[in-house]
C-alpha cells in the first residue's frame, strides 16, 4: 500500500491474503484517478448533469425555532437515487471502469447503497449484483424493486441476522473469488483500506459544498454539524471539510434502538470495543469473547455493529463526539420534519435531526446547526406506518 | 517449540514417501460433548495432523459448509473459554500430532495478542493461522506468538506474486498453507488451481513444507496435491459437511472415520 491504512490505531487491511493484490491495485488506481483531470471532469459532469449536484442548503422555517436555534439541512435527500450514496457509487463506478472491471458487486442495508450501485451499473453499462440481508429485503421493499427495475440482481442473504453485516460477509466472499473481473463497490467508510479513504474522498463533496453555502448564506460557519452514523459515510462526507475549523463542533448520531441500556441498539462508538470486523480494526459491538453481535435499529441503514475506522479515531482524539437516538425519538423527528417542513426524511436522517433538536433544546445559547439530511424517506413508509399501527414497536 | 511436531511429522512421512493428511474441524461442532470424540476418530483413522477452528461469528474466508459448522457450534452454545480445555484434551489424547489452530483476527485481538498466544502454548497448540491477517498485518501478531513458542503459519493463494512468496517463505514456521483455489473454503469436484509453481518457489526459497487446502474433498485431490509437490493436504468442508449430514453421533463418527481412512490411503505412494 502507498498511503497509510491507519487513522491513529484504527484501520488496516484485515482480509484474506488473496484480496491484497486487489486492494493494492484499487489504491493505486484511485490515486492515479485523483491526479487525472479527465477523471475528475467526468465525475463532475455526472454529479451535476445526472445526479443533480450541487444539493441545496435549506434553513428550516419551523423546525426547532422554539429553541432559538436555527436548523439547516444539507439536502442530500434531493440527490438522484434518494441519498448521499450516489456521490461515491458514481465515483467508484468510474474507478471500476478504469480498472477494466466488467462486474460490480455491493452490499446494502437500507437499499440506498444498492440503489446507488444499481443506477451506477446502469448508467455505466456494468452488470451489477447486490447482496442484501433477507430481513432488510422485507423492510425495504421499494428499494428492492428499484434495484431490480434498473437491472441489478438482488441476492438475499439469510445467514446470521440476515442484515447488513451478513451481506458484507457475502460480498467479501464473492470478491475473493471474483476480484479479477469484479469491483466490490463497498458502500461506506468501513472495510479494509483503501475503502475508507476512497469513500471519504468521494463523499467530502457534501461538506465542501455545505461549508461554502453556509458561509455565503450567513457570513460565518455553523456552530455544530450533525449527521447520522451507520458505517459513517454521510457523516465523514459532511465532517471532513469542517475538521480544520476548531469552532465547529462535530456530532455523530448513532442508533440507540430500544435504548443504550438494552442490548438492542447499534451504537458502536458508544458501546463497542476495539476489534476487527470486515477488514478493519475499529470499534465493534461484540460479546465478552469477541463474537460480533447483531445490532438493532429501526433504520436498516444504521443497523450495523461496526463503524468506519476514521470515526473511531475522531472519537478517540475528541475531534468529534457521538450520541445516541432511540427508535422512538427518530420516529418522532421523522413526523416532525414531515409536518413542519414538508420533507419526508429517511429514518437514518431522522436520527440526525433528532440529535440536532436535542442539542438545540439543551443549549444555553442559540446555535446554528447544520444537519446532513442524508436521504429521503419514501423507502421507509411501510416501516413507519407499521410502527405507528403497532403503537411504537416497528423494529424487527 | 511450535515447529517440532510438524518437523517430526514431515520427516516421518517423507521417509515413507507419504503425504500428510490433515482434517479440519470447528471446535464445538456439532457440540462440545461430541467434538473430542470426532477429532479422536479422525486421528485413529490415520490423520497425521489436525487443523482446528475456533468458531467465529463472521468467517469471511469460509464457504457454506464451514459457515454451517460454525453456526452449529455457536448455536450449541460453544464458548471460546471452553475451547481451551478441549484443545488441551486433544493434545493429551494425541501427544505427537501437530495441532494447528485456525482463528479469525478478532478473537485474538479481543483476548489480547499476548494472552491469546500464551493460551495457545498452554493448550499445546503448535501453530496458529489467521485467515484475515495477510502479510500487511502480520506485525500485529508475529512477536507475541514467537515469544510464546507458537508457530504463526501463513496462507499463500494461487498466483501469489514472487515477492510475497519470498516473504512468506522467510517468515514461515511449521508449514505453509497453500490454497488450491481462489475464493473461500469449499468442497470441489476437481482441484481448481495448479499451485505447482508456488510450491516450487517456496521450496527454492527454503520455506517450511507446504500443505494444500481449500477444496480438497476426494482421494483424487490428494493425488493431485502430490503431483504439485506439496507435503500434505488439508480437508475442511468435506469433513464438516459429513458432520452436518448425519443425525446421530455414531453415524457422524463413522462418516468421519470412513472419510479420513479413504483420504489417508490416497496419501500413500
Ligand atoms: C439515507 C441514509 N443515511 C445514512 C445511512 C447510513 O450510512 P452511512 O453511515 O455510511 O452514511 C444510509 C445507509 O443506508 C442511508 O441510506
Amino acid at each position: 500500500m502507498i498511503q497509510s491504512a491507519y487513522y491513529g490505531r484504527f484501520g488496516g487491511s484485515f482480509v484474506p491474503e488473496i484480496l491484497v493484490p486487489a486492494l493494492e491495485s484499487l489504491e493505486a488506481e484511485f490515486l492515479a484517478a485523483q491526479a487525472d483531470p479527465t477523471f475528475g471532469a467526468e465525475l463532475e459532469t455526472l454529479l451535476s448533469t445526472y445526479a443533480g449536484r450541487a444539493t441545496p442548503l435549506y434553513q428550516c422555517r419551523h423546525l426547532g425555532t422554539e429553541t432559538g436555534s436555527r436548523l439547516w439541512f444539507k439536502r442530500e435527500d434531493l440527490l438522484h437515487g434518494g441519498a448521499h450514496k450516489t456521490n461515491q457509487a458514481l465515483g467508484q463506478g468510474l474507478l471500476a471502469r478504469r480498472l477494466g472491471k466488467t462486474r460490480l458487486i455491493a452490499e446494502t442495508g437500507a437499499g440506498q447503497h444498492g440503489v446507488a450501485t444499481a443506477l451506477t451499473g446502469a448508467v455505466l453499462g456494468i452488470p451489477t449484483r447486490i447482496y442484501m440481508g433477507a430481513a432488510d429485503i422485507e423492510r425495504q421493499q421499494p428499494n428492492v424493486q428499484r434495484m431490480r427495475l434498473m437491472g441489478a440482481e438482488v441476492v438475499p442473504v439469510t445467514q446470521g441476522g440476515a442484515t447488513l453485516k451478513a451481506a458484507i460477509n457475502e460480498a467479501l466472499r464473492d470478491w475473493s473469488a471474483s476480484y479479477e473481473s469484479t469491483h466490490y463497490l463497498l458502500g461506506t467508510v468501513a472495510g479494509p483500506h483503501p475503502f475508507p479513504l476512497i469513500v471519504r474522498e468521494f463523499q467530502r463533496v457534501i461538506g465542501r459544498e455545505a461549508r461554502a453555502q453556509f458561509l455565503a448564506a450567513t457570513g460565518r460557519l455553523p456552530d455544530v454539524v450533525v449527521a447520522s452514523v451507520g458505517g459513517g459515510s454521510n457523516a465523514i462526507g459532511i465532517f471532513t471539510d469542517f475538521i480544520p475549523d476548531p469552532s465547529v463542533e462535530l456530532v455523530g448520531v448513532e442508533p440507540a434502538g430500544e435504548g443504550l441500556q438494552t442490548p438492542r441498539h447499534g451504537a458502536t462508538l458508544q458501546r463497542g470495543r476495539p476489534g476487527v470486523l470486515h477488514g478493519c480494526f475499529t470499534q465493534i459491538l461484540q460479546d465478552d469473547e469477541g463474537q460480533v453481535q447483531e445490532s438493532h435499529s429501526i433504520s436498516a441503514g444504521l443497523d450495523y455493529p461496526g463503524v468506519g475506522p476514521e470515526h473511531a479515531y475522531l472519537q478517540e482524539t475528541g475531534r468529534a463526539r457521538y450520541v445516541g437516538c432511540t427508535d422512538a425519538d427518530a420516529m418522532a423527528a421523522f413526523s416532525l420534519v414531515a409536518r413542519s417542513e414538508g420533507i419526508i426524511p429517511a429514518l437514518e436522517s431522522a436520527h440526525a435531526v433528532a440529535g440536532a433538536l436535542e442539542l438545540a433544546r439543551s443549549s444555553a445559547r442559540p446555535l446554528d446547526i447544520l444537519v446532513n439530511l442524508s436521504g429521503r424517506g419514501d423507502k421507509d413508509l411501510a416501516t413507519v406506518l407499521r410502527y405507528q399501527a403497532e403503537g411504537g414497536n416497528g423494529g424487527h | 517449540m511450535g515447529t517440532d511436531r510438524y518437523a517430526a511429522m514431515f520427516a516421518r512421512l517423507a521417509a515413507r514417501d507419504e503425504l500428510a493428511f490433515v482434517p479440519f474441524f470447528v471446535l464445538g461442532d456439532p457440540s462440545m460433548d461430541e467434538s473430542l470424540a470426532l477429532i479422536s476418530a479422525a486421528v485413529e483413522a490415520g490423520a497425521d495432523g489436525l487443523e482446528l477452528g475456533l468458531p467465529f461469528s463472521d468467517p469471511i474466508a469460509d464457504g457454506p459448509a464451514v459457515q454451517s459448522a460454525v453456526t452449529r457450534a455457536l448455536d450449541a452454545g460453544t464458548r471460546i473459554s471452553a475451547c481451551w480445555p478441549l484443545l488441551r484434551a486433544v493434545r493429551d489424547a494425541h501427544p505427537t500430532v501437530p495441532i494447528g489452530l485456525l482463528v479469525y483476527a478478532n478473537l485474538i485481538v479481543h483476548a489480547g495478542v499476548e494472552a491469546f498466544a500464551a493460551q495457545c502454548a498452554t493448550a499445546g497448540v503448535d501453530s496458529v493461522v489467521i485467515p484475515d491477517a495477510p502479510s500487511l498485518e502480520q506485525r500485529w501478531f508475529a512477536e507475541a506468538f514467537a515469544r510464546a513458542g507458537v508457530a504463526l503459519a501463513r496462507i499463500l493463494p494461487p498466483g501469489a506474486a514472487a515477492s510475497r512468496v519470498a516473504e512468506v517463505a522467510r517468515a514461515s514456521a511449521g508449514y505453509v498453507y497453500v490454497t488450491s483455489r481462489g475464493g473461500v473454503t469449499g468442497a470441489d469436484d476437481t482441484v481448481q488451481a495448479d499451485s505447482a509453481s508456488v510450491v516450487a518457489a517456496l521450496r527454492a526459497a527454503g520455506a517450511a513444507p507446504a500443505l494444500l487446502g481449500f477444496g480438497i474433498a476426494q482421494p483424487s485431490h490428494v493425488r493431485a496435491a502430490r503431483a504439485m509437490g506439496v507435503s500434505g493436504a488439508i480437508s475442511g468442508s468435506a469433513v464438516v459437511s459429513r458432520i452436518g449430514a448425519h443425525e446421530t453421533a455414531p453415524a457422524r463418527r463413522e462418516a468421519v472415520t470412513a472419510f479420513v481412512r479413504e483420504m489417508k490411503a490416497a496419501t500413500r505412494p
